[in-house]
């Protein structure tokens, strides 16, 4: 099966800065797949270089087997960071604007849409709110019939229903149409719900990556008397460890059942770990991590 | 046809609850043979869960021949848990009242009950693996 996005030694540099070094990933194909990580970490630079917004500095990146760039935009359907809309067009205007630029717009998905939506296509995009704003840029984006959909932080500025209800719309469109979907996000109980595959994107690097349900099934928290986490066996691959004087707690990944009756074993929930992963990059990068300006 | 919700704090994973939610629907009569399903499109459209997490759950029912899936029509019951297991709830429930009787008057409160009954039903299902 061919990959939806691969990218190998893939890095960006603005001016000076480099947002994105050295970054290797490989997701498949018809999944759904939460990218997740910290801010800066270069989620967005990497998802605005699959779409071909930008260009790589280094390194390569195909989607959907072919590189990156103007010939594959109309396989990709991509709603950017916040949603932009074009304020002072119409509903209207933007599914015409769509019609013409797409050559597979499949206009009765896009009036239905809007339809269902309860939105007026005479109202300005400008005066819409950020739910139906969203609401849009989605209709806009499963309305050219994409093969993937790309969305950068769809649901973030959304409040609580207008999330639930979005997400909703998008994972109906994923059992319709059978996308593939990359979504980058912060909140894990939503990647939980709707992704399938999970890539976890710490400074340029892919932490971890795979099934959700595979994740959560090999990932353990062991609690128990101190002991080194370094004569756990080795198909106990240790995440990160922390102790007391009298007690050690290790989170680990394995295959393999727990036999050590000294360890209290539970499950992880997917933001342990997520955190987990997300926190083992940072003991180094720590010290050199500019101070806040406030503590100044 | 029956209706599927999500907690978010149970730390069964989604597709886990699913199959849960139809074994229990089964188990206490709620869907018959024949009954169908919700389609998978109508589960994601309710609860914003990934498509593939229904079918996962619906093929795992399927390998346990308690649903079938007909092609392009939906996902239908095959057999229900009622029958053998529904008959013996009484006197199990009736056993469990008892013992917890039993745990009160030894002074057990809420917490160290179900903290009993968790550790042994834990060794015992150890036990079964092993």
């Amino acid at each position: 099966m061919t990959a939806a996005l691969q990218a190998q030694g893939l890095g960006k540099k603005y001016g000076r800065r480099w947002a994105l070094t050295d970054c290797t990933l490989d997701v498949p194909a018809g999944r759904v797949v939460g990218l997740v990580g910290p801010n800066g970490a270069g989620k967005s630079t990497l998802l605005n270089l699959a779409v071909g917004m930008l260009t790589p500095t280094t390194g390569s990146i195909e989607v959907l087997g072919s590189p990156a760039g103007s010939s594959q935009l109309a396989r990709i359907g991509f709603v950017a960071q916040d949603t932009p809309t074009y304020a002072r067009l119409s509903i209207a205007d933007h599914l015409k604007l769509g019609a013409s630029l797409n050559p597979a717009w499949d206009k009765t998905l896009a009036t239905d849409r809007i339809e269902s939506l309860g939105l007026n296509p005479k109202q300005r995009a400008g005066r819409l709110s950020g739910g139906q704003r969203a609401q849009l840029a989605l209709t806009l984006g499963i309305a050219k019939r994409p093969e993937l959909l790309i969305l950068d932080e769809p649901v973030a500025a959304l409040d609580p229903l207008a999330r639930r209800e979005f997400l909703q719309d998008l994972m109906e469109a994923v059992a319709e149409h059978e996308l593939s979907v990359v979504l980058s996000s912060h909140l894990v109980s939503d990647v939980e719900r709707s992704c399938d595959y999970l890539v976890v994107l710490v400074d340029s690097r892919v932490q971890i990556a795979g099934d959700i349900d595979t994740l959560l099934a090999t990932h353990y928290r062991l609690v128990g008397p101190r002991r080194d986490e370094k004569s756990l066996p080795h198909n106990q691959h240790v995440i990160a460890a922390s102790h007391t004087d009298r007690q050690s707690t290790v989170l680990i990944r394995t295959d393999e059942p727990i036999l050590d009756p000294a360890w209290t074993v539970t499950q992880l929930t997917l933001e342990d770990v997520v955190l987990a992963y997300m926190g083992r990059s940072s003991p180094s990068k720590q010290n050199d991590r500019p101070v806040l300006e406030v503590q100044r | 046809m029956i209706e599927f919700h999500l907690d978010g704090r149970s730390g069964v994973s989604p597709y886990q609850q699913i199959v849960q939610q139809v074994r229990n629907a089964l188990r206490l009569g709620l869907l018959r043979e024949g009954d169908q399903l919700p389609t998978v499109k109508d589960v994601v459209a309710q609860l914003a869960i990934n498509p593939n997490t229904v079918l996962k759950a619906y093929r795992e029912l399927e390998h346990e021949g308690l649903v079938s899936a007909r092609p392009g029509r939906g996902t239908f019951v095959t057999r229900t848990l009622t029958d053998h297991s529904l008959a013996a709830h009484g006197p199990l429930r009736h056993d469990l009242q008892r013992w917890l009787t039993k745990a009160r008057k030894a002074g057990l409160d809420d917490e160290s009950i179900e903290a009993l009954f968790m550790t042994t039903f834990r060794t015992a299902a150890q036990e079964d693996i092993a």
